[in-house]
C-alpha cells in the first residue's frame, strides 16, 4: 500500500506534459542506409588521405610486373602497365567523386535558381528559360564534351564544367516544376498578404519546399555524373591520362578482359557500389528529412 | 473618415467563355474598429472582393474603381509601398489552414520571421512575442508548439496559428475569408469568438466573409449581402436579421433551418441557380429566381438606395 501511495504522489498526479515535438511516428533509417553511408564515408576518407597512405604511386609504371596478381607489395595486383591497382582505385575515387559531386553542384546552383525564378515569375522569363533548357537538352552531350576538350583542352576543371553545364536543364526542370506547383498554394498568397517581398517568398517560403526534391535529385545527379564521367573517360574524352579515374580504369581494363578481368571489374564494382550507395542515401534522406507525413 | 472605402469597385476576369465580371460596382465603407460581414453564396464574388481589397488578384484580372484605405487609393500604390502596408495595415486569414501555413517550416519560424520582417525586434524579443501571440489565440503550451510543424496541429489549432500570424503586426484591418468553413462545427464558434475578442481588444476593423448567415449574426456590426457580384442589401446586423428588405436576403434567412420547426418540415430553398457571370443582364440579377419579380425587374438594374439608419438595398419591389 505504501508503495502504491508513493507512486501516486509522485508520478500519477503529474499533469501530462504536452506532446513533445517527436511524437510523430519516428521514421527510421534502415540498415541498408547505414551500410551505404559507411561505404561512402570509407570511399571519401580513403580518397582524401590517399597520398598519405603507404601505398605505391598510382602512376609508377613497372613494365616487368604487368598484370601481376595480388601480393604484399601490390594488394590488388597491377594493371596492364604494371601500376598498382589498389592505389589507382583510391586515387581514382578522388577524381570520380570530385567530379561526381562538383558537377552536380554547378547544375544545382544554376539550374535550381533558374528553375525557381522561372516557376515563380512566369511570363517571358519562363518562356526564355524553358526554351534554353530545351536547346541544351537537344544538344548532343558527347559532341559538347568533344568540342570543349578540343578547344579548351582536356582537364578535370573542363570536365566538371561540361558535366555541370549538361546537368543544368534537369535541375531547372525539377526546380521549376516544384515551384509551379507550390506558388499557387495559399501559404504563398498568405505570405504576400502579410507583406513578404519576392525575395523573401522565394528564399523563405519556396526554397525550403523546393529543396527537398532538389536534394534528392542532387544525390541522383552525383550517381549519374560518376557514371557519365566514367563513360567519357572510357571514351578518352574525360580525365586526361595518366591520372586514374574509375572510368579510365574500366576502359584500360577492357583491353585485357580475357587475361585479367579483375582490372575492369574492380573499378566497375567500386563505381557500382558507390552509385548504389548515393541513390540509397538520397532516397532515405528525402524520406527522413521531409517534415510532411507521406509527402512527395 | 472611414478606414476603408470601396468606390465603384469592379473586377473582371477574362475566361475562355468571355469576360467574367466577378465584382460589379461595389461601394462600401468601413470605419476603424468596425466589423462588417459579407454574406453570399459560392461564386457571388465575395472572395474576389476580398482579394481586390488586398490587391492579391490573379495577374489577368482587371480592376476598376477605387480601393481607398486611410485616404489613399491602394490600387495605385507601387509594389514596395503596398508591401509595407500589408501586415501592419492589412492582414488576412484564409479559409483553409491546411494550406495557408508553410508545410516545411515550424510554427515558430513562420511567426518569428513575420514579426522580424515588420517590426524592429531582435530574435529573442520576436520569439517572446510569438509565444505571447500563440497564448493570446488560445494555444496551450505555446513554447512547445513553436517548434512544431503545421501537420502536427489540428485544423482548429492551425487556424489559430494563422490568426496569430495575421495579428502579429497589429493590422488595422483584418480580412477573414471564410475562416471557419474548413473547420469542425464545434471549433467554428471558438474561432469566431477569438476573432471577435481580438478585434475588440485591438480596436481592429474586420471584414468577415462567409456563406453562413449564422456566422455573422451577433458578431458583426453590419452585414452586406452579395449576389452576382453586387451588394444587394447592407444594414446593421440586427436590422438585417429583423427586417430584410431585399427578397434575396429574405430567402436566405428563410433557408436557415429552424430548431423549433416540426420534424420533416421541408427546408425552404431558393429555386434556380445564380446567373452566368459571363453574361451581362440588363435587369436585376436575382429576378429569374425572385418570387416577387415583375416586368420592370428584368428591364433595369435597381440601385443601392438608402431607406433608414444605414439600411440600403437594391430592389424595385422591396418587402
Amino acid at each position: 500500500m505504501a508503495v502504491l501511495d508513493a507512486t501516486l504522489d509522485t508520478g500519477l498526479i503529474a499533469v501530462p506534459a504536452a506532446e513533445p515535438a517527436t511524437s510523430r511516428t519516428r521514421r527510421r533509417a534502415g540498415t541498408l542506409f547505414w551500410i551505404a553511408l559507411a561505404w561512402i564515408g570509407l570511399v571519401v576518407v580513403a580518397a582524401a588521405v590517399a597520398n598519405l597512405l603507404p601505398i605505391p604511386s598510382p602512376t609508377d609504371i613497372d613494365m616487368l610486373g604487368r598484370r601481376a596478381g595480388p601480393s604484399g607489395e601490390h594488394w590488388l595486383g597491377t594493371d596492364g602497365l604494371g601500376r598498382d591497382e589498389f592505389s589507382r582505385l583510391l586515387f581514382g575515387a578522388r577524381i570520380s567523386l570530385g567530379v561526381g559531386v562538383l558537377a552536380p553542384i554547378i547544375g544545382l546552383a544554376f539550374g535550381g535558381t533558374l528553375g525557381m525564378l522561372a516557376g515563380y515569375f512566369r511570363g517571358r522569363f519562363e518562356t526564355l528559360v524553358a526554351g534554353g533548357v530545351d536547346v541544351v537538352l537537344a544538344f548532343p552531350p558527347l559532341v559538347l564534351a568533344m568540342a570543349v576538350t578540343a578547344y579548351l583542352g582536356q582537364s578535370i576543371p573542363n570536365l566538371i564544367l561540361v558535366l555541370g553545364f549538361l546537368g543544368i536543364p534537369a535541375f531547372t526542370r525539377v526546380a521549376r516544376a516544384a515551384t509551379l506547383s507550390l506558388t499557387p498554394r495559399e501559404f504563398v498568397t498568405a505570405a504576400r498578404a502579410i507583406g513578404a517581398s519576392h525575395a523573401r517568398i522565394l528564399l523563405r517560403e519556396l526554397l525550403p519546399n523546393v529543396a527537398l526534391p532538389l536534394m534528392a535529385f542532387f544525390l541522383l545527379g552525383v550517381a549519374v555524373t560518376i557514371v557519365v564521367e566514367g563513360a567519357l573517360s572510357f571514351l578518352g574524352l574525360g580525365v586526361p591520362p595518366p591520372a586514374p579515374s574509375w572510368g579510365i580504369m574500366i576502359g584500360e581494363g577492357r583491353e585485357s578482359l580475357d587475361v585479367a578481368p579483375m582490372l575492369a571489374f574492380l573499378p566497375a564494382i567500386a563505381m557500382f557500389l558507390t552509385v548504389l550507395a548515393f541513390n540509397l542515401i538520397g532516397d532515405t534522406l528525402r524520406a527522413l528529412t521531409d517534415p510532411r507525413p507521406g509527402a512527395l | 473618415m472611414s478606414l476603408l472605402s470601396l468606390e465603384g469597385l469592379t473586377v473582371d476576369l477574362p475566361t475562355p467563355r468571355g469576360n467574367l465580371r466577378a465584382v460589379d460596382g461595389v461601394d462600401l465603407a468601413l470605419a476603424a474598429g468596425q466589423t462588417l460581414g459579407i454574406v453570399g453564396e459560392s461564386g457571388c464574388g465575395k472572395t474576389m472582393l476580398s482579394r481586390a481589397i488586398l490587391q492579391l488578384l490573379p495577374k489577368r484580372a482587371r480592376v476598376g474603381g477605387r480601393v481607398m484605405f486611410e485616404g489613399q487609393d491602394i490600387s495605385k500604390l507601387r509594389p514596395d509601398a503596398l508591401r509595407r502596408l500589408r501586415g501592419p495595415a492589412l492582414a488576412v486569414v484564409f479559409q483553409d489552414p491546411m494550406t495557408s501555413l508553410n508545410p516545411v517550416l515550424t510554427i515558430g519560424t513562420q511567426l518569428v520571421e513575420t514579426l522580424q520582417a515588420h517590426l524592429a525586434v531582435d530574435g529573442r524579443e520576436a520569439v517572446r512575442r510569438g509565444v505571447e501571440l500563440l497564448a493570446a489565440v488560445g494555444i496551450p503550451a505555446p513554447e512547445q508548439r513553436m517548434g512544431q510543424y503545421p501537420h502536427q496541429l489540428s485544423g482548429g489549432m492551425r487556424q489559430r496559428v494563422a490568426i496569430a500570424i495575421a495579428l502579429s503586426c497589429e493590422p488595422r484591418l483584418l480580412i477573414a475569408d471564410e475562416p471557419t468553413t474548413a473547420l469542425d462545427v464545434t471549433v467554428q464558434a471558438q474561432i469566431l469568438d477569438l476573432l471577435a475578442r481580438e478585434t475588440r481588444r485591438r480596436h481592429m476593423a474586420m471584414i468577415l466573409i462567409t456563406h453562413d448567415l449564422g456566422v455573422v449574426a451577433g458578431r458583426t456590426d453590419e452585414v452586406a449581402v452579395m449576389y452576382a457580384g453586387r451588394i444587394v442589401e447592407r444594414a446593421p446586423t440586427r436590422a438585417l436579421f429583423h427586417g430584410p428588405r431585399m427578397p434575396y436576403t429574405e430567402a436566405l434567412l428563410a433557408a436557415i433551418p429552424k430548431l423549433d420547426s416540426a420534424p420533416h418540415t421541408r427546408l425552404p430553398t431558393i429555386e434556380g441557380r445564380p446567373p452566368d457571370p459571363t453574361r451581362r443582364m440588363p435587369g436585376c440579377a436575382f429576378a429569374p429566381r425572385c418570387r416577387y419579380a415583375e416586368g420592370d425587374c428584368v428591364v433595369g438594374k435597381p440601385g443601392l438606395g438608402p431607406v433608414d439608419a444605414g439600411h440600403e438595398f437594391a430592389c424595385w419591389h422591396p418587402r
